[in-house]
This record gives structure tokens, sequence and C-alpha cells, in this order.
């Protein structure tokens, strides 16, 4: 176990930035932690890091507590959001600064960032300061820093945050493969579920300083536990309806009622892959106008209107949309395949239910 | 880098800028400006050296050698030699206070720094006659133990650290403020100690600043008047510094003397001065760059 929390709360005078946060990461892997801003994922980062201290609750790294170490001693990487770059010294120097800290030799120095040169690519760029690099090399530079005294850990803080978006999608590649090379165990702060989705091996997802669910980023988007994750994680339908006459419904839509008596309220959820959807009017059971279609790649999201005004998000591939002749403004229809039941809350997630 | 300038240039001189409104309005605004800086700026600075030269290059000379110039001019360097490094401390560690950390009562400190500019210097002088004179508070015990502070140099060095405590913390702030704690946390998650860090990280992303600072609290320490004035008791030969001695000649319609010495207190002035302009310069061309 490389990294464990046990408990972790931390406040901001009387806000709870971190609640009671428990999970613990493997030697060598590749982690996300996943939330909205202010949710405490980058509170969680700097605590692991010695940069903030907790209130309640331990942190071991590679079995060690490390409560009342501190930042120096612990042994970890952290390359923050803006990369924190140290202005007055040139690349070379920043790479070495923690090796001429920690007294290496000078040529172990020289053979280090060498090596580190070689494995960010960054050859050539010795001699320059900070203010001389584009906002990649920048990034490759505050890693190498990171990486050079070795640490036990690498912390990352929204490393593709300051990035544009066609760099933002190479950065993520690389670093999958930099972590393949290099090997250390590595958790970064991220606010884009597609990003950690793509990135990491696991996701811990946070809301309002609380953990809500941990798992590979299949799980997460399967398996959400509740109505946060399932919506933050990807994208949910979720319906309110009211059972009448035995029947839990909406506008068109019907539902079994699972047991509630009528008056009671009922919450669904469902994911935009749940939904079948034919240009054929009367394929399906309940007709819709097919609203807008998103290109996203190769999947396309379509906004479908019922007559009552009540949209559902659907998703298909490009081929399925050609092949169906889909039209925006034309009329469609279709069928929900499965839904999950929400609490009343949004805490609490059923399994998926079958519904055709 | 180069071609930026020039870009910039071309603008500048080639077509007006729609912001920039009409051009007599321009060149009226100029024109002001220059007639109010040459009558009441240069034209006295320049009447200073013509006065000291007025008598000629040797008397120019023999008055700044005179006794009472030469032991004002020694206890002009002494004052700010000794009151200069204490505020460079005093204002690294106040600005890297207010900067750095959230404590309660920062409004307040920040608003104690900036005293010594509000109070007149007059009255700072008579604030440490009063707490260190012999009618003092602590006059009486100072006595006993044979510690002169008032009319002598400590009491002057006193006065001085209190005119330009804020000129160093001031120029630090702002720069601190805006380098943030960034760099320094990561100084420290690379294993550096607090005092590595300050030493490699904070102190040269402020060096320029506080070089800036150093400048003004010199030049402001050299030619502080009515605040040294109080507390020097005016012993020619003794604790009379370069402005206090400038008014003695005056006085005593020694105006070659009383030239001589304003024109050295001039010559610092534009030297500072140009220094200044160079860092600015210096900083504009580094912020430019990044």
């Amino acid at each position: 176990m490389s990294i464990e929390l046990k408990k972790v709360t931390k406040y901001f005078g009387d806000f709870p930035a971190v609640y009671d946060v428990s999970f613990a990461v493997n030697e060598g892997e590749l982690v996300a932690l996943l939330g909205p801003s202010g949710s405490g994922k980058t509170t969680v980062l700097r605590l692991i890091a010695g940069l903030e201290t907790p209130d309640r609750g331990e942190i071991y790294i590679r079995g060690k507590k490390v409560n009342n170490i501190p930042v120096q001693q612990r042994n970890i990487g952290f390359v923050f959001q803006s990369y924190a770059l140290f202005k007055s010294m040139t690349v070379f120097e920043n790479i070495a600064f923690g090796l001429k800290i920690k007294k290496w030799k000078k040529t172990e120095i020289e053979q280090r960032v060498k090596e580190l040169f070689e494995l960010l690519d960054l050859k050539g760029l010795e001699e320059r300061f900070p203010h001389q690099l584009s906002g990649g090399q920048r990034q490759r530079v505050a890693i190498a820093r990171a990486l050079a005294p070795k640490p036990n850990v690498l912390l990352l803080d929204e490393p593709f945050g300051a990035v544009d978006a066609k760099i933002r999608q190479e950065l993520r590649e690389w670093l999958v493969h930099l972590h393949h090379d290099v090997n250390v165990t590595t958790i970064f702060v991220t606010h884009d579920q597609e990003e950690a989705m793509e990135v990491a091996s696991r996701i811990v997802i946070f809301s309002k300083g609380c953990l809500e669910q941990i798992g590979t980023p299949r799980d997460v988007y399967e398996n959400p536990v509740n109505e946060f994750v399932a919506r933050f994680v990807g994208v949910m339908n979720v319906l309110e309806l009211v059972v009448t006459n035995g029947v839990a419904r909406i506008g068109e839509l019907e539902f079994p009622p699972h047991g509630l008596i009528d008056g009671q309220k009922l919450r669904i959820g469902f994911r935009p892959y749940a939904v079948n959807v034919s240009s054929d009017p009367n394929r399906y059971r309940y007709k819709a106008i097919l609203r807008h279609t998103y290109f996203l790649g190769i999947m396309l999201r379509l906004e479908l209107e019922l007559p009552s005004g009540i949209v559902i998000k659907a998703r298909m591939s490009k081929e399925e949309y050609n092949s169906l002749g889909l039209q925006d403004g034309k009329e469609v229809s279709f069928e929900i395949k499965q839904y999950r039941i929400l609490s009343k809350e949004g805490n609490q997630l059923s399994e998926e239910i079958p519904a055709v | 880098m180069d071609g930026t300038i020039k870009t910039y240039k071309e603008k500048s001189a080639g077509q007006r800028r729609v912001t920039e409104g009409s051009p007599v309005v321009k060149w009226i605004l100029i024109l002001i400006c220059l007639v109010f800086l040459s009558t009441f700026l240069l034209l006295p600075l320049i009447n200073v050296f013509a006065q000291a030269f007025a008598k000629g290059i040797g008397l120019y000379f023999k008055s700044l050698a005179l006794p009472e110039s030469l032991s004002a001019i020694k206890m002009t360097l002494i004052v700010a030699a000794i009151s200069v490094p204490l505020n460079v401390l005093f204002g690294i560690a106040a600005a890297w206070s207010i900067a750095k950390f959230r404590f309660p009562g920062k409004t307040i400190l920040l608003t104690f720094i900036d005293l010594p500019f509000s109070i007149s210097p007059v009255v700072a002088g008579l604030m440490y006659v009063l707490l260190y004179g012999l009618q003092g508070h602590l006059g009486q015990w100072l006595d006993e133990h044979d510690i002169q502070i008032i009319f002598n140099l400590p009491g002057m060095v006193l006065v001085t650290i209190f005119v330009t405590f804020p000129f160093v913390a001031r120029e630090l702030i702002p720069i601190m403020q805006s380098v943030g704690v960034e760099q320094e946390h990561a100084a420290l998650t690379l294993g550096a100690s607090g005092w590595q860090t300050f030493w490699y990280v904070t102190l040269p992303s402020v060096k320029w600043g506080l070089l800036y600072g150093i400048i003004l609290c010199n030049a402001r320490a050299m030619g502080e008047f009515g605040a040294v004035s109080v507390v020097s008791g005016h012993i020619t030969g003794r604790t009379d510094t370069m402005p206090l001695m400038v008014e003695k000649f005056y006085n005593d319609f020694n105006s070659v003397a009383a030239f001589s010495l304003s024109s050295l207190l001039a010559l610092l002035a534009l030297i500072t001065l140009f220094i200044k302009t160079w860092l600015e310069w210096r900083q504009y061309r580094i912020e430019r760059k990044a």
C-alpha cells in the first residue's frame, strides 16, 4: 500500500473542506481525484503532500504515518497547477534544485538531470528560463523537477488545466506513457470526468468534501453508487414520476410503481445509452421529435422532445445514426431499455432494472 | 522580441490610435507638463549647481573640505549606513509576514507601516525627544546608566529608521503578494528548509524591488531634515548631518558652502533617480519577456 488515508478531516474555519475521507492507493497506481470545484479534491492532494495538516484522521505513505512529518521529509513530488517553476532559475537549475538541496554530488546531479531531459523530451532547453518556454514545456519541466529526487509518490494538481484543448489530449496520453515508464505511484486532481476516465486506472470521486465513490472508470460509470456520481460521471436522464392508478408516470412515460401507492413520488434515472431510437414513428412505444443532434466524435447525442415537453437524451454511434437516416426535426420513436431507481435524497441508486 | 518593439513603435509613430483623441489636446498636455517641470523642478536644480560653482571650482571644493562639512558628510554616511541595513531587515520581515501569512490584525500592521509617511518628521523627532530625552519616561533611567540617545548619534539613527521604515516594506509587499507562495511551496516539496527557500527562491524573486526600496530608503535617510533636526541638537562638527549643515551655512550667509553641500545632496538624488529608472526599465523588460 503506497498511500492510505484513514478518516481524514480538514476544516477551513468552520467549513469542512475534507470530511471523513478514507481510501488507499496501491504502489505504482495512477489514480484520479475527481470532483467539481470546491469538492475538496485539491485539499486531499495537499494533505498527502503535507502542505496542509489534517484536523482529524491519519495519513500513511508506504505504511508510515506521516501526520507529523513535515513536507520536506515526505519525499513526494508535487506538480502545481500553475507549475510554480522558479522564475529566476534556468530549466536545468529548476530540475536540479531538489537534488542540490539533498546534497547529491555534482556529477550525479548532471547524470540524473540528463536522464530526465531525455525522458521528458526537454533536450536543448537547459539554459532557458521558464518565461521562455511554452505551456507544455513548462509542465514537462515541472514534472521533471518533481520526479528528479525519485519521490515515493507523484502528486499533480489539475495537470491539464492550463493548456489548450489540443495539447491537453496529447498530454493525457503522454502522462499515461510516462507513468508506464517511470512507474511511480501517481495521484492527479481533475474536475474533468473525461480526463479522469481516460487516464486513471482508478477514480476517487469527491463532492462537498466527502468521498462519494472509488473504483475503476468502468465501475463508476456503469455502477454509480448515487445520483451525484451518476450525473457527474457521464450524462444521466433523471425523471420524477408520480404514481397514479398503480402506474408511475410523467407525461407519456410509464413505469411500474415499485410497490408505491397512488400519490407517492418515484425518481428514476437512465443513461443515454439505455435509450433505443428508431426513425420509424411506430417502431417503439413512445413518440418524440428529434430536436437536436450533438456530434461528439464517433458518438452522437440526441435530444428527443416528447409531445408533453419532456426532453430525453439518447446516444448512438455515427454508423447507427446514418443507417437509421435520422434527421433533426423529424418524428421518431424510442424506448427505455433499463433504468435505476433513485432515492429521494439522491444518495442511493438501485441496480439497473430492465424496462422492456 | 525586437520585432514587438518595432511594431509598437511603428504603431505609435504612424497612425493615431482610436483611444488617443485629438492630437492638439495631447500636445497641449505635454507642453503644460514640460513647462511645469522645468519651472518647478529643473530650474531650481540647475540653480543649485550654478550657485555652488558661482565663485569658482576652487572655492567649491574648499567649502566641501571645511571640517564642519566633512563632519556633516561623515555623520550622514554613518546614519545611513546603520539605518538602511536595519530597515532592510525590518522591511523584509514586515513584507514577508504581511504577504505570506494570514493572521488577525494584518490590516492594522499594514497601517502602522504607513504611519511614518503620514506623521510630520518634526513630530516624529519630538516623539523621540519626549521618550528618550531627560524629561522623558526613559530619559531618567538612561541618564543614570550614562546612555545618551538624544542630541547624539543613536537618536539620529532611531528617527531616521522611523522616517524611512516604510520604503523597503512598501516596495516588497505588492511584489511578494503577486509572486504568491506557490514557488516557495514547490521548494518545500523538494526538501528545502525555510531558510533555503528564502535564500534560493524568495529573495531572487524580489531582488529588484528590494534594491529599489533600498535606494529610496537610502535617499531619504541621507536627505532627512525635520526629524533629525529635532533630535540632533545641532552640535556643529558632531551631530550635524548634511541637510542640517546646509541650513547652518545658509543662515550664516555662506551661500557657496551651503550650495556646495546642497549640490552633493542633489547629486546623490540624481544618482538615485538614475539607478531607480534603470531598475524600473530592467524590471519592465523582464516582465515583458515573461
